[in-house]
């Protein structure tokens, strides 16, 4: 591991990011009658690109754009434009990654075959939907205008094929409604909601959120950890592993991610509740068992299409000897043309060495040799036993690097401490399949009487 | 970062839906008498102007001349799930100095003597409680959703 080269600058991420603020901010007014300070945020993304493929479409959707006349055409161009912009960022930031753990990479995947058109007509009002929001800016948001999000996500919701465009939709309408009145906001988050506006646009395009080519994967699963992702009203759980193939081919790293929508008052133990029943690997993860796999569809981005049918529980596993003996050289994934962008990068590291210091604001970095590397403990589930005060006093942590705000983040999911001189393992995903910790067990039940409730209100005022 | 802190753990016999929108503190509050009967209670962000009626809008009797216990209720577990401050912030709220509970929120809004607002609300805020519970019927799925990467966990424990 070189970790020192996280602290060294990449080329050109300052300027390709000027680009993307430069675009960012033409969003907070909205582009119904563009200001000059709009019209050279446009241009400095149309300059960004001007040496690319995109470089005529673009051009021609800030003209239009411009003069207050961009359509739905013209906003999809300038989103692919700031997307193939943050998609620049990725790869510099995987490539430095790449240089740090030094494993080798996966070859590049080929894009996913046509397939036949799927609910277009739905896609087709989520656009007009975001193209509206762009026309009228973060400041001009307001009840009326975030409400015309809930019906086109009602109708998604119940086409799995949709979910994902669904929940990021979900999510973002929510987050606007809740910043509603726009012109009472004092701070917009730009980069955020450009960032999910503009993939909320592309994945509205036929194919764009197609299922990837699949393989069949049979071999071994070694569970590294469990990353928790939620939002009010949908959660995602994505397990971290090395793939050994049975054929002796060489390990991957690999994710088997299980997500549903929810009511936003399941949280903490409710969310490993919502996804057990679908993911036997939570259990294993719990348990620390490896898995084995027959013909588990994998697609070539690294992502398992997780089918219980196809999994049998393994041996034991330690994800600290996994990290240890295999890690290193298993083969990184590619990411799909389409998904790259910085805030979806969270490689599989393990640190050992390393000082951790608690500074008086409560932010913890790691001391590698000298060099301070930021560590975000606010990523791990609520209801797992991995604390910040657990990571502050670890000596080996096995955690995804990320990077937001313009450096490099460790996201820890397992840490080894000491407790009375001997070793302790603490994952953040320990309580995945259920636990005899007290705490533990006191939000199970929390959380089971919260969903009979609903489920019991469900029953008699739905169905009616 | 995360804009909208997720929900608190709570009870949710007795108020099963809490929400902030549509510039109201709104919800659902069960019937304590008739186990099939629900109540849509709200206050009004600035005004205070409060409204409570079954889902088949019939007029709750408690909320003549002031705040009824469901309404009362509503806040309580408003203030539950969002915090106090959250909750007075969004209602425009001035409470008074020193730590700010449920009870304390109440009184405070009470002491305005707010008018009652009409019931021409709660046809939606009953409508999206029960869209709210459809999530609960929708089947999880194993095929990534690369964009849930914007909403991490935030690990707050209540």
């Amino acid at each position: 591991m070189r970790t020192d080269l996280l602290f060294d600058p990449v080329d050109g991420l300052d300027e390709a990011l000027a680009a993307v603020d430069a675009f960012d901010g033409v969003l907070v007014d909205g582009l119904l009658r563009p200001q000059p300070a709009q019209v050279a945020g446009l241009t400095a993304l149309a300059d960004a690109v001007a040496g690319t493929p995109l470089a005529a479409r673009v051009t021609e959707a800030v003209e239009k754009a411009v003069a207050g006349a961009a359509s739905e055409d013209h906003f999809v161009v300038l989103a692919a434009a700031r997307t193939a912009l943050m998609g620049s960022v990725h790869d510099a930031l995987t490539a430095r990654i790449g240089e740090v753990t030094g494993r080798p990479r996966a070859a590049e995947t080929a894009p996913a075959a046509d397939g036949e058109e799927h609910a277009v007509n739905v896609l087709a009002a989520a656009r007009a939907w975001l193209c509206d929001l762009a026309r009228t800016g973060w400041h001009g948001i307001d009840h009326d205008l975030i409400a015309g999000a809930a019906p086109v996500v009602s109708a998604m919701l119940p086409d799995p094929l949709l979910r994902r465009q669904a929940a990021l939709l979900d999510g973002f309408a929510a987050e606007l409604a809740a910043s509603c009145p726009g012109t009472a906001l004092e701070r917009v988050p730009e980069r955020r909601w450009a960032d999910l506006w503009s993939r909320a646009l592309l994945l509205t395009l036929p194919g764009a959120a197609r299922t990837p080519a699949v393989s069949p994967a049979t071999g071994r699963l070694l569970p590294l950890g469990v990353d928790v992702q939620e939002h009010a009203t949908a959660v995602q759980a994505q397990v971290h592993a090395v793939f050994e193939p049975a054929d002796g081919a060489a390990p991957r790293l690999v994710r088997a991610s299980v997500s549903a929508p929810k009511p936003d008052t399941v949280v903490g133990a409710g969310l490993w509740q919502l996804l057990r029943p679908r993911m036997s690997l939570l259990a294993a993860v719990g348990e620390g068992r490896s898995m084995e796999l027959d013909a588990m569809p994998l697609t070539a981005e690294g992502d398992l299409l997780w089918d219980d049918e196809r999994a049998r529980a393994g041996e034991a596993a330690d994800p600290f000897a996994t990290a240890r003996v295999i890690l290193s050289t298993a083969t990184d994934p590619v990411t799909a043309p389409l998904d790259r962008h910085p805030a979806r990068i969270a490689v599989p590291v393990l640190l050992e060495g390393y000082a951790a210091e608690s500074a008086d604001d409560g932010t913890l970095t790691f001391d590698l040799a000298g060099q301070r590397l930021a560590v975000d403990t606010d990523r791990a589930p609520a209801a797992g036993p991995l604390t910040a005060k657990a990571v502050a006093t670890s000596g080996a942590c096995v955690g995804l690097l990320r990077w937001d705000a313009g450096e490099f983040v460790l996201q820890p999911v397992a840490v080894e401490t000491t407790v009375r001189k001997k070793t302790v393992a603490v994952h953040a995903g320990a309580w995945a399949g259920g636990t005899t910790d007290k705490a533990g067990a006191r939000a199970e039940k929390a959380a089971t009487d919260a969903v009979t409730v609903l489920r019991e209100r469900a029953g008699r005022l739905l169905r009616k | 970062m995360r804009v909208v802190p997720p929900a608190r753990p709570r009870k949710l016999a007795k108020v099963p839906f809490v929400e902030l929108a549509d510039g109201r503190l709104q919800g659902v509050v069960s019937s304590g008498s008739d186990i099939g009967r629900v109540y849509v209670s709200s206050i009004a962000a600035g005004t205070y102007a409060y409204a409570c009626s079954t889902n088949n809008n019939r007029p709750c009797g408690g909320a003549r001349g002031g705040f009824c216990n469901h309404i009362r209720a509503l806040v309580a577990e408003a203030v539950l799930q969002y915090g106090a401050e959250r909750v007075a912030r969004y209602l425009k709220a001035e409470p008074g100095d020193g730590e700010l509970d449920g009870a304390g929120l109440v009184a405070s809004l009470a002491a305005t003597r707010p008018a009652p607002g009409g019931s021409s609300a709660a046809a939606p805020v009953f409508s999206r409680f029960l869209r709210h519970l459809t999530y609960l019927e929708l089947e999880p799925v194993t095929a990534p959703l690369p964009e849930m990467h914007w909403f991490p966990s935030t690990g707050a424990v209540a």
